[in-house]
């Protein structure tokens, strides 16, 4: 299939890191439920996803999944609960709750980072210094707006809008329903959330949190399911505003379904991120950099840097230096704390990313990949690199969602910040050089929500994050983060 | 059958995150509103609130270097001892003449304020940066920073709310603070700083100082390297001196008015830093 | 532009070599994910034996004597007579007046005698006091040379004239291993310490060294990144494999094992060997030995059970 170029042989030490498995118990339950109301219920149809663990093939646990009466059921309770409960409560005190569940999260964190690699496939180390920090950070960062909306949006008055449905996807679990929930409690909404198929762990274990905080029940209404459970959630005309992360294609129909309702919505789509190195770039950085852009979470990141622009002049050896770097990448048992690449989330993703390597090879682009043993069952992936790729190829315009870059060369700035932009994507962008004004020049230039420059892959809860075009509309994270949940007023 | 003798409490300054005694060995005698005397409290000098700036202007750097986010945490986490001292705290209060009523208020109040400010940390920025949208090619950014090294006056009354709600918004912005506590009603204030020094404040950043107040506003006032005097009195004399005496090195002034808010609190020990940088290849 | 005495003027020759920059926090970030790798069980005793034959181990001070410095020899041949099968140490590094004292006390050992030179610490001194120095401590014995690089000059933008002192005091060594010392906590900034580590390699360094040891920060981790990433470069650039020694203020196994751990991750096996990486400390042979007890006897230690040097 592939043409692969000789690699260079893997960089790892000799003695080879022993395993180094963490053993923290993750606290999986064998079987979910529902978590309408305050409590854990059956599904209405009574019936149970089984749950695969991506590294291992095996079974992790079974999970209810939601169907029209349950969402319809859950919706009841949080407006009931909007209505009757959380609406009128002061404001700080709603912030104390949400305080309360980012200490709690902070005090079970290791627990919660287990959990997330066992049900997701991301590496230990991921999970255990960015997911579950963020997590936290974020329900913390929100709490404290809780009581200042009064002075947030000056002569303004701002209103919740009532009962929010959410939809997450299965790459950043825990960290997505964080995403979700805090600003929208704060601000004084109820929420009913719907986890991705593969991935509602983290989120029902977060609603033991949300018991033992004492959150009332009602305010956030957890239904795990698929595509009909989150259909069924968006064309409910109980909720007054539809909040969505996942694919561009979904989101498109997502407005369809809204369109003329009244309803609200925020999206956050996908993307096809360009990092541009520049000759003038710390080079060993920027390295670090890429690989950080997309092979962090396997790539199954909507903003990562899955297309490299290289200006010519270091393309060589850049590229060279990325391979040495990728050589160093173990891919491995997610729970193995020094796994760099985990598992590919699901057989289905894992099908995805390896057609997408047929394209490239069949479009003419060069493949090469880092070698290395790859555990004998899960769902693995090898970071994979394509030189030789031009603008049309498939590979440089489509999302894969997985440790896939594609590398095209560059001459000029404008050359670099047109094929940039050039793509229906606007989530992210990167920008490398030692040179402060080119910074903010490229920077203003390239159409997308989010630009790193000298960095990658950032993420702060005061931070707003969210896309142009295709990649989406409305932010998460800061103070701009609070307008998609709130309608402005004159006070 | 003799009741157990108590062990009586020794209420002593805080200063660089330690409780020293003053170094001038004074004390004044604390009445309680029916002339009975509930302790002795340290007289601080003017050497007191000199060793406190100093290491106040130490603690300084490392403070204002941690992240809004970071210092949240930390007054989150003295909200939290002080709402497990509860007791103590209204006890005290009772003794300094509060009814049960009003010292249970005034303590759960006092926790709410230290969220409420825990929460700006990672915030004020936000609402209080700007970016400027001038004329030629440059990104222009604006970004409050703390002005340094803060005395506060503290109210004479609200002796524990009076004392927080001042100091809330100077160190949430990152700030190191000297406080002058309530000659009247000091007792609350010491029991706060013990519960600074249990929670995570760095050494220094917050020092609390028992006396008398004429005797140590000059010094305050005049102090060369007290970037900010907060004066959160009502006595005009006072606040003429302390403006008059401020003009030795330009340090700021302030008295916030009863009803100001607290983002603007907090704004009121901020500087504000402009920074120019050009666009183009 | 070259005066008569061998200095250029100043600012004329700011750069030898393509300015290579570096970003700070990258660098850190890189570190820190570096520092979360997990070396644990038969892996963490094979790093510790590994570390402990890089082992240069140190006495510099004013107060040395010849009893001093054979207590440290002492030391060095028995590290910890208790744990039978450890590897040697790599040498012994001492001022050129104790070389002879040293070489004689390490005598069929296999331990060599590493001697500082060149006005070491602050190398202020003139070119020829410079040199004598090292003939010095060349002629007592001493089987590598550790010279000091002059900062002043190099912060000056004197390149040619650091360059050249470099050139001068290995073609004194021949063969002798030279290492030389960038004294990374003087230099500033990592942009710096990368462009010296390039001008001290072009120049003929055997080794880099980090610092003196006389000054705070001695050996970073970032410093010691950069500087391997400087050397990765110059092997790829010119086929040589050059060595790096990060000496002071490493005093416990963890931060041994942590630059065994960068060393391995940036430079590749073929620089795990005290050919090529030098540890240079006084007390962190006990430290080592100590985690390499606990290891195979299943406890935590103490220091009272392990000899002082």
């Amino acid at each position: 299939m592939s043409t692969t170029t000789t690699a260079k042989p893997a960089e790892l030490p000799p003695w080879a890191y022993a395993p180094a498995p963490e053993s923290t118990d993750p606290g999986i339950r064998a079987r979910y439920d529902l978590f309408v109301n305050g409590e854990f219920v059956p599904a209405a149809n009574g019936g149970y996803r089984t749950l695969v663990d991506p590294a291992s093939e095996r079974p992790l646990c079974e999970v209810a999944e939601g169907g029209a009466a349950d969402i319809d059921r859950a919706v009841k309770a949080a407006r009931r609960a909007y209505a009757n409960v959380w609406s009128r409560m002061p404001a700080l005190e709603r912030g104390k709750y949400v305080f309360r569940i980012a200490r709690l999260l902070q005090e079970r964190a290791r627990e919660f980072a287990v959990a997330e690699s066992r049900n997701g496939g991301k590496p230990i180390r991921e999970s255990r210094d960015t997911d579950v920090p963020l997590a936290c950070a974020h329900f913390f960062h929100y709490a404290g707006w809780a009581d200042k909306l009064d002075v947030a949006f000056p002569g303004m008055r701002a209103r919740p809008l009532g009962v929010c449905g959410q939809v997450i996807p299965w790459n950043f679990p825990l960290l997505m329903a964080a995403w979700k929930l805090a600003p929208a409690l704060v601000t004084g909404n109820t929420c009913v959330l719907k986890t991705a198929e593969t991935t509602p762990v983290t989120a029902l274990k977060l609603a033991e949190i949300l018991q033992t905080a004492g959150l009332p029940p009602g305010v956030v209404n957890i239904v795990p399911g698929g595509r009909e459970t989150g259909r069924a959630l968006v064309e409910h005309r109980g909720v007054d505003k539809i909040a969505f992360t996942g694919s561009t294609a979904v989101g498109k129909w997502i407005m369809k379904a809204l369109a003329g309702t009244g309803r609200k919505y925020t999206l956050e789509l996908g993307g096809k991120a360009a990092n541009i190195v520049f000759e003038d770039a710390a080079i060993d950085q920027a390295v670090e950099g890429i690989v950080n852009a997309i092979f962090f979470n396997q790539g199954h990141v909507c903003c990562a840097g899955s297309r490299l622009l290289v200006q010519e002049s270091v393309a060589a050896t850049l590229i060279q230096k990325l391979r040495r770097r990728m050589g160093s990448l173990i891919v491995g048992d997610p729970l193995d704390k020094n796994t760099d690449v985990g598992a590919i989330n699901s057989k289905e993703q894992l099908e995805k990313i390896e057609k997408y390597l047929a394209i490239g090879v069949d479009e003419g682009a060069e493949l090469w990949q880092s070698d290395g043993a790859l555990p004998a069952k899960g769902y693995y992936c090898r970071p994979t690199l394509f030189t030789n790729v031009s603008q049309s190829h498939r590979i440089a315009q489509e999302e894969i969602f997985g440790p896939v870059l594609a590398i095209q060369t560059f001459r000029t700035a404008e050359e670099a910040v047109a094929k940039a932009n050039n793509t229906p994507y606007g989530l992210s962008g990167g920008v490398w050089t030692d040179k402060g004004a080119k910074i903010h020049k490229v920077a203003r230039q390239i159409r997308a929500g989010v630009i790193w420059a000298n960095t990658f892959n950032k993420f702060d809860p005061s931070s707003p994050f969210g896309g142009y075009k295709e990649s989406g509309m409305g932010r998460e994270g800061g103070w701009h983060g609070l307008m998609p949940y709130v309608q402005l007023e004159t006070a | 059958m003799k009741e157990r003798l108590k062990v009586l409490k020794t209420y002593k300054q805080f200063i660089g995150g330690e409780f020293p005694r003053s170094e001038s060995g004074r004390t004044y005698v604390l009445l309680d509103p029916r002339q009975r005397p509930i302790a002795n409290v340290c007289l601080s000098s003017r050497k007191d609130f000199r060793e406190a700036v100093v290491r106040a202007r130490a603690a300084f750097d490392g403070w204002s270097a941690r992240s809004g986010y970071l210092r949240g945490q930390i007054l989150y986490r003295l909200a939290e001892l002080v709402e497990d001292r509860r007791e103590l705290f209204i006890r005290e209060l009772r003794q300094q003449g509060a009814t049960v009523a009003a010292a249970r208020r005034e303590t759960e109040q006092t926790i709410d304020l230290l969220i409420h400010y825990a929460g700006w940390g990672d915030k004020y920025p936000q609402l209080f940066s700007t970016v400027n949208p001038v004329a030629s090619p440059h990104f222009v950014f604006s970004v409050p920073e703390p002005v340094g090294v803060v005395a506060l006056i503290a109210p004479q009354g609200g002796a524990l709310l009076g004392l927080v709600s001042a100091l809330g918004p100077i160190l949430i912005g990152g700030n190191a603070c000297v406080a002058i506590a309530s000659e009247k009603q000091p007792l609350s204030s010491i029991t706060f700083a013990e519960v600074c020094a249990a929670g995570d404040v760095p050494p220094g950043v917050v020092a609390i100082l028992t006396g008398h107040r004429r005797e140590l506003l000059p010094h305050v006032a005049g102090h060369m390297d007290v970037d900010a005097v907060v004066y959160g009195g009502d006595d005009r004399e006072e606040w003429k001196t302390i403006q008059s005496e401020a003009s030795r090195n330009v340090k700021r002034a302030i008295r916030p008015a009863a009803d100001s808010r607290t983002l603007y609190r907090i704004m009121d020990t901020q500087e504000v830093k402009t920074i120019w940088h050009p666009v183009g290849f | 532009m070259d005066s008569a005495d061998g200095r250029t003027v100043a600012g004329l020759e700011r750069t030898t070599f393509p300015s290579h920059p570096v970003d700070a926090v990258g660098v850190e970030e890189r570190v820190a994910r570096l520092q979360a790798r997990s070396v644990k069980k038969q892996s963490k005793v094979a790093v510790l034996e590994l570390a402990l034959s890089m082992l240069d181990l140190t006495t510099l001070e004013g107060s040395d004597s010849p009893g001093k410095v054979r207590q440290l020899c002492a030391k060095a041949m028995h590290v910890h007579d208790g744990l039978p099968s450890l590897p040697r140490v790599a040498a012994v590094c001492v001022y050129p007046t104790l070389v002879r004292v040293a070489h004689e006390a390490l005598r069929g050992s296999g331990i060599k005698v590493a001697a500082v030179a060149t006005a070491f610490p602050s190398g202020q001194a003139d070119r020829e006091t410079k040199l004598r120095d090292t003939h010095f401590a060349i002629e007592e014995g001493a089987d590598e040379i550790d010279m000091v690089i002059s900062r002043g000059e190099f912060l000056e933008g004197n390149d040619s004239y650091v360059r050249d002192e470099i050139a001068e005091i290995k073609s004194i060594c021949g063969p002798i291993t030279l290492k030389v010392i960038l004294e990374t906590g003087e230099l500033g900034t990592l942009d710096r310490i990368r462009q010296a580590s390039d001008l001290a390699l072009a120049a003929g360094a055997d080794f880099i060294k980090t610092s003196t040891g006389k000054i705070q920060p001695a050996a970073t981790p970032a410093a010691v990144l950069v500087m391997m990433e400087a050397i990765r470069d110059h092997h790829e650039r010119t086929g040589q494999a050059r060595g790096l020694k990060a000496a002071g203020g490493i005093r416990t196994a963890k931060q041994a094992v942590q630059y065994l751990v960068m060393l391995a991750e940036t430079l590749g096996p073929a620089w795990l060997t005290p050919d090529r990486f030098r540890l240079g400390a006084s007390t962190l042979a006990n430290d080592i030995v100590m985690q390499i007890a606990k290891e195979s006897d299943g406890v935590y230690q103490s220091a009272n059970y392990f000899s002082q040097a």
